[in-house]
């Protein structure tokens, strides 16, 4: 991707080894030696994340591989694929996912088309008295909690509610309530990646292009918006994935719908049987890993 | 490039038009916190400032409130250690397994909670043989946070570049102290702002939480969780709301100036 | 203490080794559940945990006036840490964490608890408030098994039928109305149900009035085919909901906008519901309905407060409080004489036995049918839940 080629690469990994230190032993030895202090920057972050969530995501791939005992509900741990062709046997499993997928797409979509033009006014148009207005206005809602927002969306979708109420007209309780909500409650996690790479899109270059004579539109399409690119994609995968976890707002919006996390949840946490949920959870950890390497292939990532 | 007057006004029209309905959820929390309706029908029938009384006299929000301060406090500091550790590894050196290390950074935000949450429940109950308890969540908040500050870390020190550190080396500084006086101040908005993000995150998670939170821990959200859906509590939960969207202006508007105050250059 | 020892010592080898064979051999053992009730009861441990419905345990933090958690530790000395869950499942999950002394448990719930060995036999010589319970609330079958008592009972109700007036010619007076197409095709899209696989018991329960040649006898016992028969009948309300419901605000406002007109319903729904034609019925069919019951853990570790709780939570002054709170029949009729609304127990029905009569209270369905049938073998929670999730879609 173009991407990369504007952006100011450090690049250089110098050899310390070459200059002449004179701070303390410790300090030369670790100068020294590169792979002693990669070692030691790594070590914690790198021990955390292994045995805190791989370990833990690495279990649960296990556990969707037993089954339970119906009588005792304790899990029988011996090795079946009974789980996964429950997911493939059973028409409802593949009727939730396509659902879930459609609902995640559309909130991306939505709130990327919605955050596009909001980032690039704030970042390139309004001043910067202006510009901190807007981003403590952007902020801000991402503090009355999400529950309470939700609740609010039901309120004002309800019938007779603000929506009706007003004049708009409101679409009922239903899918299209989860992705107006959805899109609502992570709008500012989209807008505000976008914001903070187009900050860093110095104004000189886009002057520099209009000087050269190129109209607005095709600075906009050939020079920020591959740069733009790395934001956008850090601000989808943002709200496709908290789209696609969520179980609460399909249930309090949602009408008589369930999403995946709906599935997830009722088995681990109601069904008590972790062996389904944890199959059912490999269905988007999947999508997910494959979304990730696609986006990978692009190059993208390397600068999320 | 050059915008047309009549470009801007559109974009601008758009952008206030967008943040004014953004409001709109959040105006009709705070006509429902005086509204008399306890199960806060449209439109309210009434003011009333029973509700408001009500929540000043709750321990459990109070307590709650100050869970969830403390957890997203620890857990927004374990992310900042972590997460410069990682893009400090990940900026300046280039090693075996680096691809991998930098998906597993951004894999517990990607993953939907859902998922997130039970594994980490049962990673913590099945396989640690741990109680769940305060700790937990924090650890569980921790995990997913790290990324906020990783992101915001790395995209810093790439626009730094390594001048100056190679300075401060050239002229005998320790790595230490070149960490301390040089790299560091440097970024000082980066992670202020990828701290914020992760405090707010944690601060406001419920999903994972759920699944990690032990016996009596109350974080707000989950405190919010079993009141929102009690009639008679439900009013005070808007109340509560709104008094966090009141104070959250604060440290958001000044984290703003600060971050402002160092990048000023643009 | 020695336990968590041995336990953590379990995880380390298990993170160690991290193979496949390791890891199925971690996880606790039985040894530390004790499922016989005790003597008498001892020195009190200063401290209690307990688990149950929310607005059952209340200890004035979330609203100052609704407090009957105080005076108890007052009394005791016994320091009160609670949980309240949002459905039986969840609680079942809770539960076998063993971090809970007393767990407030539905019928839906108490014998999978038993059946788990997480619930330990109760001695009711030692809760002395016992005796004024209800006799029909006694040694029932939702929470007395093989001649043992495993739990206190706390407070009862039914899943009535609601509806608004406005959209009925003539009340009805049968779950037809949320089952019969023809009654529904009015009703369509403003039509809600209880969100829990214990739900498919209601249309069971509808067939075995309308359909007698499936021949279902209880609700709570269905065979492979009687259990198609309620998931056809619910898949066919299904498409005439407009939504589910499993917390009460979700639903009070529903009814409050119109957003539903009718459905099952809990008595404390309706009383909170202020819009006047809005009203409930106890259907020609009877109802499901719950009964709880304060049952205490295996791997309690506080079994001396949890016994003080019991018996304080069943005393006539503290269970009157908290079944009126929470919208429910209280369990004796000295806690009926305590009520703040002297019409509470009117309201709930509270001791009329042949209302109770009516009520099919929740069960766990379990493959050995209930009903007694030994010729073919039920349906149990596991397949209601699989087919919960295919009903909804």
């Amino acid at each position: 991707m173009s991407a990369t080629s504007a952006d100011t690469r450090p690049g250089r990994t110098t050899d310390p080894a070459l200059r002449g230190p004179v701070a303390r032993p410790g300090s030369r030895l670790l100068h020294r030696m590169v792979w002693l202090r990669l070692s030691l920057l790594l070590s914690a972050p790198l021990a955390w994340m292994l045995l805190v969530y791989v370990v833990a995501l690495a279990a649960l791939l296990i556990t969707s591989l037993w089954s339970v005992d119906s009588l005792t509900s304790e899990i029988d741990r011996s090795w079946t694929f009974d789980n996964f062709r429950t997911l493939v046997d059973n028409e409802v499993y593949r009727t939730v996912t396509l659902r879930t997928l459609g609902v995640a797409v559309a909130v991306t979509v939505i709130d990327v088309a919605i955050a596009l033009p909001i980032a690039f006014y704030m970042a390139k148009v309004a001043t910067p008295r202006v510009r901190r207005m807007l981003v403590v206005a952007v902020l801000t809602p991402l503090w009355a909690s999400y529950l309470v927002k939700v609740f609010s969306w039901r309120v004002v979708l309800s019938e007779g509610g603000l929506a009706d109420w007003t004049g708009f007209g409101s679409p009922g309780y239903g899918l299209t309530a989860v992705v107006i909500t959805q899109a609502y409650i992570w709008l500012p996690y989209v807008i505000l990646p976008i914001f903070a790479s187009l900050e860093r899109v110095p104004d000189s270059l886009l002057e520099a292009a209009g000087d050269l004579g190129a109209p607005s539109g095709l600075v906009l399409r050939s020079i920020v918006l591959p740069l733009l690119v790395p934001g956008i994609v850090a601000g989808a995968i943002f709200s496709f994935s908290l789209t696609m976890g969520d179980y609460i707002t399909v249930n309090i919006v949602g009408g008589a719908n369930q999403m995946l996390g709906n599935l997830v949840y009722i088995n681990a946490g109601a069904a008590n049987n972790l062996p389904l949920a944890a199959a059912i959870a490999m269905i988007p950890i999947v999508v997910m890993l494959v979304l990730l390497t696609a986006i990978r292939r692009t190059g993208a990532l390397d600068n999320l | 490039m050059t915008l047309s007057p009549l470009s801007r006004r559109v974009l601008g029209g758009l952008t206030f038009g967008v943040l004014a309905l953004i409001y709109v959820p959040l105006l009709v929390v705070v006509a429902n916190s005086v509204n008399p309706s306890q199960s806060m029908t449209w439109p309210p029938d009434g003011v009333t400032f029973d509700w408001w009384s009500r929540a000043a006299h709750s321990d459990g929000a109070r307590e709650a409130l100050v869970t969830s301060l403390q957890v997203a406090v620890v857990a927004t500091v374990l992310a900042l250690i972590l997460g410069t550790l990682l893009a400090l590894a990940l900026q300046r050196y280039s090693f075996f397994g680096k691809d991998a290390v930098n998906l597993l950074v951004i894999l517990p935000i990607a993953l939907p909670g859902v998922v997130t949450g039970i594994a980490l429940n049962n990673g913590f109950k099945g396989i640690m043989g741990v109680d769940l308890a305060l700790w937990t969540i924090v650890v569980a908040h921790a995990t997913f946070c790290i990324v906020t500050v990783f992101n915001n870390v790395q995209a810093r020190l790439r626009r730094m570049g390594t001048s100056l550190e190679e300075a401060s080396a050239d002229l005998g500084a320790g790595v230490w102290t070149t960490f301390r006086l040089v790299t560091l101040p440097q970024l000082r908005s980066a992670l202020l702002a990828g701290g914020m993000l992760a405090f707010a995150l944690s601060f406001d998670e419920i999903i994972v939480t759920t699944f990690t939170a032990g016996q009596g821990a109350t974080t707000l959200p989950i405190w919010i969780l079993n009141n929102m859906f009690r009639p008679n509590q439900a009013p005070v939960v808007n109340v509560v709301a709104v008094v966090l969207i009141i104070f959250s202006i604060i440290p958001v508007w000044l984290a703003q100036r600060l971050s402002s105050d160092v990048e000023g250059v643009r | 203490m020695k336990n968590t020892f041995r336990k953590g010592r379990v995880a380390a080898a298990c993170l160690t080794l991290l193979s496949v064979s390791a890891l199925s051999a971690c996880g606790g053992g039985d040894d530390d559940k004790k499922v016989e009730a005790v003597e008498k009861i001892g020195k009190t441990e200063g401290k209690v945990s307990i688990l149950a419905w929310p607005g059952y345990v209340e200890d004035g933090s979330n609203d100052p006036e609704v407090d009957w958690v105080t005076p108890f530790e007052k009394e005791t000395g016994c320091e009160v840490t609670s949980k309240s869950y949002g459905t039986s499942d969840e609680a079942f999950n809770l539960a076998k964490s063993g971090e809970y002394d007393v767990i407030a448990a539905s019928g839906d719930l108490s014998l999978r608890l038993v059946a788990s060995k997480e619930a330990q036999a109760i001695n009711t010589d030692l809760v002395p408030n016992y005796e004024n319970v209800y006799d029909f609330l006694k040694n029932t079958e939702w929470n007395t098994v093989d001649g043992k008592n495993y739990g206190v009972p706390h407070g009862y109700g039914a899943n009535l039928l609601m509806f608004n007036k406005k959209n009925f010619a003539e009340p009805p007076t049968s779950w037809g109305a949320v089952f019969d197409k023809a009654q529904l095709e009015k009703n369509k899209g403003k039509v809600t149900a209880y969100d829990s696989p214990i739900y498919i018991a209601d249309a069971a329960l509808y067939l075995m009035k309308t359909q007698p040649e499936l021949k279902i006898e209880n609700p709570y016992a269905l065979d492979q085919k009687q259990l198609d028969a309620s998931v056809a009948l619910l898949k066919e309300q299904r498409k005439y909901v407009g939504e589910y419901w499993s917390d009460y605000l979700k639903e009070i406002q529903a009814f409050e906008t119109g957003d539903s007109v009718v459905g099952t319903t809990w008595q404390v729904i309706k009383n909170n519901i202020k819009n006047p034609d809005v009203d409930v019925t106890l259907p020609t069919e009877g109802a499901t309905a719950w009964n709880d019951t304060w049952m205490l853990s295996s791997q309690a570790k506080n079994p001396n407060c949890a016994y003080k709780w019991m018996d304080y939570i069943l005393s006539p002054e503290a269970n009157a409080q908290a079944t009126e709170y929470f919208g429910e029949a209280p369990n004796s009729p000295e806690a009926c004489e305590q009520t703040t609304d002297p019409k509470h127990c009117e309201t709930f029905h509270a001791g009329d036995q042949e209302y109770a009569e009516q009520l099919w209270f929740w069960r766990t369905p379990v493959k050995e049918c209930l009903d007694g049938r030994t010729d073919v073998e039920c349906t149990d929670y596991a397949q209601w839940t699989e087919a919960w999730t295919e009903i909804k879609g």
